[in-house]
């Protein structure tokens, strides 16, 4: 990656984050902490990593993306709107009677979205199954999906993995948020889900650890999933998150997992990326 | 009626789908480590790069399947009912129903009639959950003939499908060739005193009813109720008008399936005396399905019984 290609990834960041922060001003609720730890992620996958086509947003070919922690859609939702999916002017009317934007991903209503989600460890199966059937449609695009650290409680997701890698597939790049905190507060109090590279490993796939805040380790965990792809096991990328990054007050506090900014919050939040946009741009 | 062919209507679904999976390359089958009792066995041995065991993960296995058909194929997921819309209730609910994705449930082992397994096997409340959400389709078949032809209308269709089929052979009753509409009920028997209607294995149980009935001189209309939803409310409407009287029969729960589909039907549109058949808010339990059947009234003999008492005979 070059370094104006980082320095663009940076600014679309910061965008998205500024989305989050629309969103869920607008929505007056929503979950901004998980989606703005996930932001870098989104930015990275809708950028870079992902085959997509914001003008043909159904292309059969394209590259799949299941949000399995749904509940963080303003963070999609933005990155979506970032990209061109459809017009940033519409974050505000995130969970709005009658918006498109639905308070969890709709597959029918919002273009660019591929399942739709919310019920936490599902995602996950219904990515499996897009990988499955590409493999047996010989297919070679490929499905990511994205869970958070509290998700992994859920037995499902543990269904959906041993299935993966019992067919072998390395079409499928699981990544995990780990920005440690759930609604009831730290994941390792509420319910312990570490060590969590072994239970993915123990489970038979290929896990690379990153931090999910830094587009150089998002990088380098993309191109390990790319180098394991025909070799048979599924990938899983265990992202090191901070909840809330890059809104001061929300960085590392649990009580931001589901509540929307007020006015003075949200006009500080916007102010503080404001400024990061400036200091990316100058630098 | 030892001569009467007999066939179990999870048979004809292994059958269907191998005969359908002939001709669509875009038909799936998923099971859930089931595939000898399901009979989706069938299938696997004419295409087994098509029949995908999920393992004991019938919950995982409902949402992939809900994945793959959004690549266009047309899976059929199969295990018992008491797994698929028990279990993997929410699931079907989430990721198959609020989507509207084009996922068949070939849902095996229905009701009672699953005999020696027990109550814990013994799914009697299938229709109820699955009628719960929007936009679902839930076909009963009667016998071996509308069954095949049920699941051939299941993979025509766009949209999910419930599909519940039974353990134990029962009667043949339809013709080859029988056509079969989705949400259309069919006359068996004409009548005017009263009518039956009836869906499942307990549908030739309705007619030996109504014969029984018609040596009393009791003119009992027999209505074969495929589909229980969407409710085709026109015959029943027709019945309640011509008839005055209607008894259901189900091998389900008398709670939220097709007897209280067609109560809320009359209720709203044309109030008539109604009498459920079906298993009274009671778990069921181990022994023979035969002999179950008769136990739980689900047989010609009660049905006659309480369609004379429902006519104060």
């Amino acid at each position: 990656m070059t370094a104006e290609q980082k320095k663009a990834l940076k600014l679309h960041a910061v965008a998205v984050r500024e989305g989050i922060l629309t969103g869920t001003h607008g929505a007056k609720a929503g979950h901004p902490g998980g989606s703005l730890s996930s932001a870098d992620l989104f930015t990275y996958l809708y950028f870079k990593e992902m085959n997509i086509d914001p003008a043909n947003p159904k292309g059969e070919d394209r590259d799949r993306f299941v949000l399995s922690k749904g509940h963080t859609a303003p963070g999609l939702y933005a990155a979506l709107a970032e990209r061109g999916f459809f017009p940033k002017e519409d974050l505000p009317t995130l969970r709005h009677v009658g918006s498109y934007l639905q308070g969890h991903p709709n597959m029918n209503t919002v273009p660019g979205v591929d399942m739709s989600t919310g019920s936490l460890g599902q995602g996950i199966s219904a990515a499996v199954g897009m990988a499955k059937g590409a493999k047996y449609l010989n297919k070679d695009f490929r499905v990511y999906t994205l869970l958070g650290d509290g998700e992994l409680a859920e037995g499902q997701v543990w269904e959906a993995t041993m299935f993966a890698a019992h067919y072998h597939l390395d079409n499928l790049c699981i990544i995990v948020d780990l920005n440690g905190l759930q609604i009831d507060g730290p994941t390792s109090v509420v319910m312990n889900t570490a060590p969590v590279d072994e239970k993915f490993e123990a489970f038979g796939c290929d896990v690379v650890e990153i931090e999910g805040n830094d587009f150089d380790e998002l990088e380098h965990g993309f191109k390990k999933f790319h180098k394991n792809i025909g070799k048979g096991k599924p990938t899983v990328i265990l992202m090191h998150t901070t909840k809330g990054k890059g809104v001061s007050y929300m960085e590392n506090q649990v009580g931001w997992h589901g509540k929307a900014p007020n006015d003075a919050e949200y006009a500080q939040g916007m102010a503080e990326l404001a400024e990061a946009r400036k200091q990316i741009e100058e630098a | 009626m030892a001569d009467v062919k007999k066939v179990a209507t999870r048979q004809s679904y292994g059958e269907a789908l191998k005969e359908l999976g002939a001709v669509h390359d875009n038909l799936v089958v998923l099971d859930a480590d089931l595939a000898n009792a399901t009979k989706t066995d069938i299938f696997k041995k004419a295409y087994p790069d098509r029949h995908f065991d999920c393992g004991i993960a019938e919950a995982n296995m409902m949402d992939v399947a809900a994945g793959m058909s959004t690549l266009g194929l047309v899976p059929f997921v199969s295990t018992f009912a008491m797994f698929a819309a028990g279990r993997a209730f929410e699931m079907v609910r989430n990721t198959i129903g609020y989507p509207h994705l084009n996922v068949k449930i070939g849902a095996t082992h229905g009701g009672i009639s699953v005999g020696e397994d027990g109550a814990s096997h013994q799914c009697c409340e299938d229709f109820a959950l699955m009628r719960s959400i929007p936009g679902m389709t839930i076909m009963s078949p009667s016998d071996d003939v509308e069954a095949r032809a049920m699941v051939k209308a299941a993979y025509e269709m766009e949209g999910p499908v419930y599909l519940r089929f039974c353990r134990l052979a029962t009667p043949v009753i339809h013709e080859e060739g029988f056509d079969f509409k989705v949400g259309k009920g069919e006359v068996l028997a004409q009548g005017t005193d009263v009518a039956i209607i009836a869906n499942g294995i307990l549908v030739p149980e309705a007619l030996d009813a109504a014969k029984a009935l018609a040596e009393e001189g009791i003119s009992a209309r027999v209505i074969n109720m495929g589909t229980i939803k969407p409710l085709d409310e026109e015959i029943v409407l027709k019945a309640a008008k011509e008839c005055g009287k209607i008894v259901t029969v189900e091998e389900h729960s008398i709670i939220g399936g097709l007897g209280e589909a067609v109560c809320s039907c009359v209720a709203e549109h044309c109030p008539v005396p109604v009498k459920r058949i079906g298993v009274n808010d009671e778990f069921g339990h181990s022994g023979p399905a035969v002999e179950l059947l008769k136990q739980f009234g689900l047989c010609a003999d009660n049905i006659a019984k309480q369609t004379k008492a429902l006519l104060g005979k």
